[in-house]
């Protein structure tokens, strides 16, 4: 189990292999469709979320105000990363992304991304909303919540040994591209 | 009323935080079949680990809380407008609650108003039967799963489907390989074949309140089923597409008329987090019975 704790250096990124189980201690930052239309065609990244060096996570936590006014994360499980497909690549290069947390994977222009600019995709386990809310320290901050609503807000995230695994690497390689390939090719097989 | 509202905000409690029995079955029988050391089966004991905690916090297995499908079968004369409204009352307080998120989007305007009301939601289905008694299930169907559900027009030319049973394998395999992991799999399929385009998708659903364990009655759809659990299940695309050997749990399949001019197979994918629940209702609303 390899551990990456902030700040997330490129070479620590580079690093990481597809197949390698990650731990992550450090600030994550949600963003998910409302947030990637929105900073891809200009939107102003709001003062005090910094993506460089940073990591973005795709996800729409279930936050509740407890009794002394506090944010508390309920449920918090990845999105399905591939609808940000048309928006990552730029994401990554204009805003300095070392990694990208989500699930199901994303496609080839986030992937020469993640070669480019020393990213990462790194996969959560898609629904372990309680597995995962458990690793969420505090919550830091939100932005942009009366723009875009609870789920689709920008949450900053204190978290300590949050599981991924790295299913997109910075050299090129990708688990999808993979398992795509070779279950087509058994399919073929039993048609 | 308030008897039935608070049945429901626990009817949607439960749903959100547990998952029913023949499920977590299918789950554990899968973490057995992977091999070890694989993250497919890390994903699985984390899938493992996950159920248990929700079931324990009674917080939302998953934080997409899903589409909110209320499936009620009830006598002739069961007033379906009051109904309806204390199921919409249930749906606000269990967002209160943090059972549901707040998952509603207008979609002209992009607003969400933290209720999960609105246009379409929640859904309710209304069946009536020959019974005094009431019946509600309800479905918490999340957007990941639904985003890769398909629907097929038969013949299909690029997957050589025809108009038949080995057409509809086909059309289902190629949605299951189109899938891979984005659908939060291992899943279970429900399956319409025939129907037009909204009762082909809305039978396929229904298909999702069958239990994981049961089988087909009609010998055809059976083997279909069968076939079609079997083959995915060696196409090693594994849970969350991770690679491995559990890529479904379950296959549901029914049949509907068609008009001679259509062929549609409606694929509808669930996500492992199969959350589906039903309560049988007492005279004054308050719950008698689990259904699964």
């Amino acid at each position: 189990m390899t551990q990456l704790t902030a700040p997330f250096a490129e070479s620590k990124i580079r690093a990481l292999e597809v197949g390698d189980p990650v731990e992550i201690t450090g600030v994550l930052f949600t963003g998910r469709d409302a947030v990637h239309k929105y900073l891809a065609q200009g939107g102003a990244l709001p003062s005090g979320v910094n993506l460089r060096d940073g990591i973005l996570y795709h996800c729409g936590p279930v936050v509740l105000k407890d009794e002394h006014g506090q944010w508390k994360v309920v449920a918090a499980g990845p999105t399905t990363s591939i609808r940000e497909e048309p928006y990552q690549a730029q994401i990554i290069e204009q805003f300095g992304l070392r990694g990208v947390i989500g699930k199901g994977g994303m496609g080839e222009r986030t992937l020469a991304a993640c070669r480019a600019h020393g990213c990462a995709y790194l996969h959560a386990v898609g629904g372990a909303a309680q597995v995962l809310a458990e690793c969420v320290r505090a919550v830091r901050n939100v932005y942009l919540l009366e723009k875009f609503g609870s789920p689709e807000a920008i949450w900053e995230l204190e978290v300590e040994r949050f599981p991924v695994v790295v299913t997109m690497d910075a050299h090129g390689g990708s688990l999808h591209r993979e398992v795509l390939a070779a279950s087509q090719a058994e399919l073929a097989k039993r048609l | 009323m308030k008897t039935l509202q608070d049945s429901l905000v626990e009817l949607i409690r439960r749903t959100s935080a547990e998952l029913p029995d023949d499920v977590q079955r299918g789950i554990l029988a899968a973490l057995a079949q992977e091999q070890k050391g694989t993250i497919a089966q890390s994903a699985m004991q984390l899938i493992e680990r996950n159920i248990a905690l929700a079931k324990q916090k009674s917080q939302p297995i998953c934080q997409d809380t899903g589409s909110i499908l209320f499936y009620v079968e009830g006598p002739v004369g069961l007033d379906q407008i009051a109904f309806a409204e204390t199921a919409c009352a249930a749906v606000k307080l269990a967002t209160q609650k943090g059972h549901l998120r707040q998952n509603s989007v207008d979609s002209l305007t992009g607003k969400n108003d933290g209720t999960n009301l609105g246009p379409g939601s929640p859904t309710l289905h209304f069946h009536q039967h020959r019974s005094p008694e009431v019946q509600v299930r309800l479905v918490l169907k999340g957007g990941g799963c639904e985003n890769v559900g398909a629907q097929y027009s038969l013949p299909h030319e690029k997957l050589m489907a025809d108009r038949d049973l080995a057409g509809c394998r086909k059309a289902i395999l190629d949605a299951v390989w189109q899938a891979q992991g984005k659908g939060c799999g291992p899943g279970i399929l429900g399956v319409c074949i025939g129907g037009d385009r909204a009762t082909g998708y809305e039978y396929s659903k229904q298909q999702l309140l069958r239990r994981l364990d049961d089988r087909n009655p009609n010998p055809d759809l059976d083997r279909l089923e069968q076939d079609i659990l079997h083959t995915a299940n060696q196409l090693g695309i594994g849970p969350m597409g991770f690679g491995g050997r559990t890529t479904l749990l379950g296959v549901k399949a029914c049949a509907a008329n068609r008009l001679p001019a259509s062929y549609f197979v409606s694929v509808s994918y669930m996500c492992w987090a199969y959350r589906r629940q039903g309560v049988t209702l007492g005279p004054s609303g308050e719950i008698q019975q689990w259904l699964y």
